[in-house]
């Protein structure tokens, strides 16, 4: 066995056994580590395929951006998570037809796909090769050109993200003292200081 | 090394850019004036949907593709934006008045509407998978913001977050079945994905697209993927409801159409039985849960899903014909949607809006223009001659009749006949019942839309020719 397939089955092993765990840990806490230990060894094979932009992106974005995001939800709302599980043999029998059914169809797909013999005799030229140019440059190079309308399209959707973020939970509270850096700058020692006269034995409050 | 980069013709999508680069613009405004910026931000919202609807007039005829052909300007695209437009311009009329006396003047408001329309408009010339999702996505994303804007209503909030956990779903479905056609396809793009099909189905193409139908049907609220529909018309706002029902539902049933027609005509006969299952669905359940009804919005949800019904009887028979059906139908819905949230914005006593349809018992003998046009509205959504909602069942029907689906037409015609019972008995409230305390009179942006609504409908068979005709040369740029 090469060394290849041995850290993809690593990997993949380890990819599921955490994502299993995830579903059943009873601490959130654990749930969302076994959560990025999933994320990390997604990027692992990622890698093993030669895709290692795509394993960056998802180690930057999903570990450290979105699954910190998790965690700091998970522990600033006390959720309870006994109590959500409460339905679940309830609504068991539901969720496993419907899990059946998807299964089912996933199993005809797949029972279905073939390769086309043409396409493994003659595969279809790439972007780029993958000696002549990394998979990092080759996303840059079609990213602002190529799918430019898709790029800005998402920056679209993001603006409008934010827009609703903010309009649904920013709220003027009054009564809240904030720095006002500009009246700080602006004090002269006219407006700061005061010189009195105190006389002697006697206090400010006179 | 670089491959050579050509700059794309942006013509095309200048109505597009205008309404992009005016949204940001507007946020600037509203970001450097405060709360205060309302009227301003609102009034310049206008401007910005002028400005586009002119861009796109001012658009030459004929088909051009831009941004590596997926996204598609057509005769098509170009008649929905400017129903679309058109929709959301009205819309954000019937706002301001409401806003004012709930105290929402929030300068998000026009602003997300305009971007909620740019999403539409993607949605329009959507001319792939990727593109369809992002302007899909746009367009939702922005709805449900505006569905929860009144953030301090319980009612309010839980629409918008009950339009966003469904939407989210939706969205996944479409996801899975766009992710299952392209994998057997291996395109995204919808001419591509039609050659690669050469008219013939496979198992997991179908499953894609049943998958992909779910995710339509939900945005164009079609049975059995409706169940959010009445909530959330009933908890948001009303101009928002009245946003809701017009324009989105047109800009979902364009895109519906043109992935149906576009991307698979080779396999009609497979999604055929797919449209025709959900559009009898809609109608029936659009007539029969509708009867029910006391509150108007919630009225209002169960009629416009009964014409989403309608409206794919003509995309169920896959011909240019039906899809002119489709575009008539649609036009006439909105103007009369529009022309129906404008009476229900108008049942207010004071500074307190009621919405049940008791309401309006003897309204006839307290505001007789309001009653007036509100009757003939309501023949029109029925279908009753000469009314314009005549003619839009009439093309649609026919379309199906022409592509021999016999029973769908019959069935739609009952269906038709049974909703007449919810409409005409708001009609015998409004003109036979003992009046109820009467309303404060319309203010004038009401009476206008109201007015002009019901003119349209009720001369529409006089000049019927000008949009059946465009609606015609739009529906064949299709094929």
């Amino acid at each position: 066995m090469s060394a290849v397939a041995a850290f993809f089955y690593l990997f993949s092993a380890v990819a599921v056994a955490s994502a299993f765990m995830v579903v059943v840990s009873r601490n959130p806490v654990y749930s969302v580590l076994f959560l990025i230990l999933a994320f990390v060894n997604a990027a692992g094979l990622f890698l093993l395929m030669g895709a290692e932009f795509l394993a960056m992106i998802l180690v930057v974005v999903y570990v450290g951006a979105v699954a910190v995001l998790f965690l700091f939800v998970v522990m600033m709302l006390d959720v309870d998570f006994s109590e959500l599980r409460q339905g679940f043999i309830n609504y068991l029998p539901v969720g496993a037809m419907v899990g059946i059914a998807l299964l089912v169809e996933i199993v005809l797909v797949v029972g279905t796909w073939t390769i086309s013999p043409d396409l493994i005799r003659a595969p279809a030229p790439g972007a780029a090769t993958a000696a002549a140019i990394s998979n990092t440059e080759a996303i840059g190079q079609v990213l602002y050109t190529r799918y430019i309308y898709f790029f800005q399209a998402a920056g679209l959707i993001l603006l409008v993200a934010m827009i609703g973020a903010i309009v649904l939970t920013l709220r003027e509270r009054p009564g809240v003292k904030r720095q006002d850096i500009g009246a700080q700058v602006a004090r002269t020692k006219a407006t700061a200081m005061e010189v009195r006269k105190v006389a002697s034995g006697a206090g400010l409050e006179g | 090394m670089n491959a050579p980069f050509v700059m794309p013709a942006l013509g095309p999508i200048l109505p597009e850019l205008v309404l992009a680069v005016g949204a940001l613009v507007l946020v600037l405004i509203g970001a450097l004036r405060g709360e205060k910026s309302y009227g301003l931000v609102n009034g310049l919202a206008f401007v910005v949907l002028a400005l586009a609807a002119a861009a796109l007039v001012a658009q030459p005829a004929g088909k051009v593709l831009v941004f590596g052909d997926s996204f598609s300007v057509d005769g098509f695209a170009r008649i929905m934006k400017a129903i679309a437009l058109l929709g959301s311009a009205v819309a954000l009329v019937l706002s301001v008045d409401y806003l004012r006396r709930e105290n929402l003047t929030r300068f998000e408001y026009p602003i997300l509407i305009v971007l909620a329309t740019l999403g539409m408009m993607m949605m329009i010339s959507a001319n792939d998978l990727i593109a369809l999702y992002l302007g899909l996505e746009l367009q939702s994303l922005a709805a449900y913001v505006i569905a929860a804007i009144h953030r301090d209503n319980v009612r309010s909030s839980e629409a918008g977050l009950k339009y966003f956990v469904l939407g989210a779903l939706s969205s996944g479905m479409l996801l899975y079945g766009s992710s299952l056609v392209y994998g057997f396809a291996g395109t995204v793009s919808f001419p591509g994905i039609a050659a690669a099909l050469q008219g013939q189905s496979s198992l997991g193409v179908i499953l894609g697209l049943v998958f992909v139908s779910a995710g339509l049907a939900f945005k164009i609220s079609a049975v059995p993927f409706h169940m959010w529909t009445p909530d959330v018309y009933e908890g948001a706002p009303t101009p928002v409801a009245a946003f809701f029902a017009a324009a989105p539902k047109v800009a979902a049933m364009a895109m519906t159409v043109r992935i149906f027609i576009v991307a698979f005509p080779g396999i009609v006969g497979d999604w055929r039985q797919i449209v025709v299952f959900i559009s009898i669905a809609s109608m029936a359940l659009g007539a029969f849960a509708a009867i029910g009804q006391r509150n108007i919005k919630r009225l209002m949800a169960y009629s416009s899903i009964g014409h989403v019904g309608f409206a794919l009887v003509g995309l169920a028979a896959g011909t240019a014909q039906g899809v002119n059906g489709v575009i008539v139908y649609m036009a006439i819905y909105v103007v009369m949607t529009l022309g129906t949230f404008a009476i229900i914005l108008g049942m207010r006593r004071g500074d307190t809006y009621v919405e049940t349809i008791d309401d309006l018992a003897g309204l006839s003998r307290s505001q007789p223009f309001m009653a007036y046009a509100f009757g003939a509205i309501l023949f029109s959504l029925t279908g009753i001659p000469p009314l314009a909602g005549f003619f839009a069942k009439f093309y649609v029907f026919a379309a199906a009749i022409e592509a021999k689906l016999f029973a769908l037409a019959v069935i739609g015609v009952v269906t038709s006949v049974v909703s007449a019972y919810y409409y005409l008995r708001i009609v015998k409230i409004m003109f036979f019942d003992e009046p109820a305390q009467s309303f404060s009179p319309l203010t004038p942006a009401l009476k206008t839309v109201i007015a002009v609504s019901t003119i349209a409908i009720a001369l529409f068979w006089l000049a019927p020719a000008p949009l059946v005709s465009a609606a015609n040369a739009a529906a064949r740029s299709l094929f």
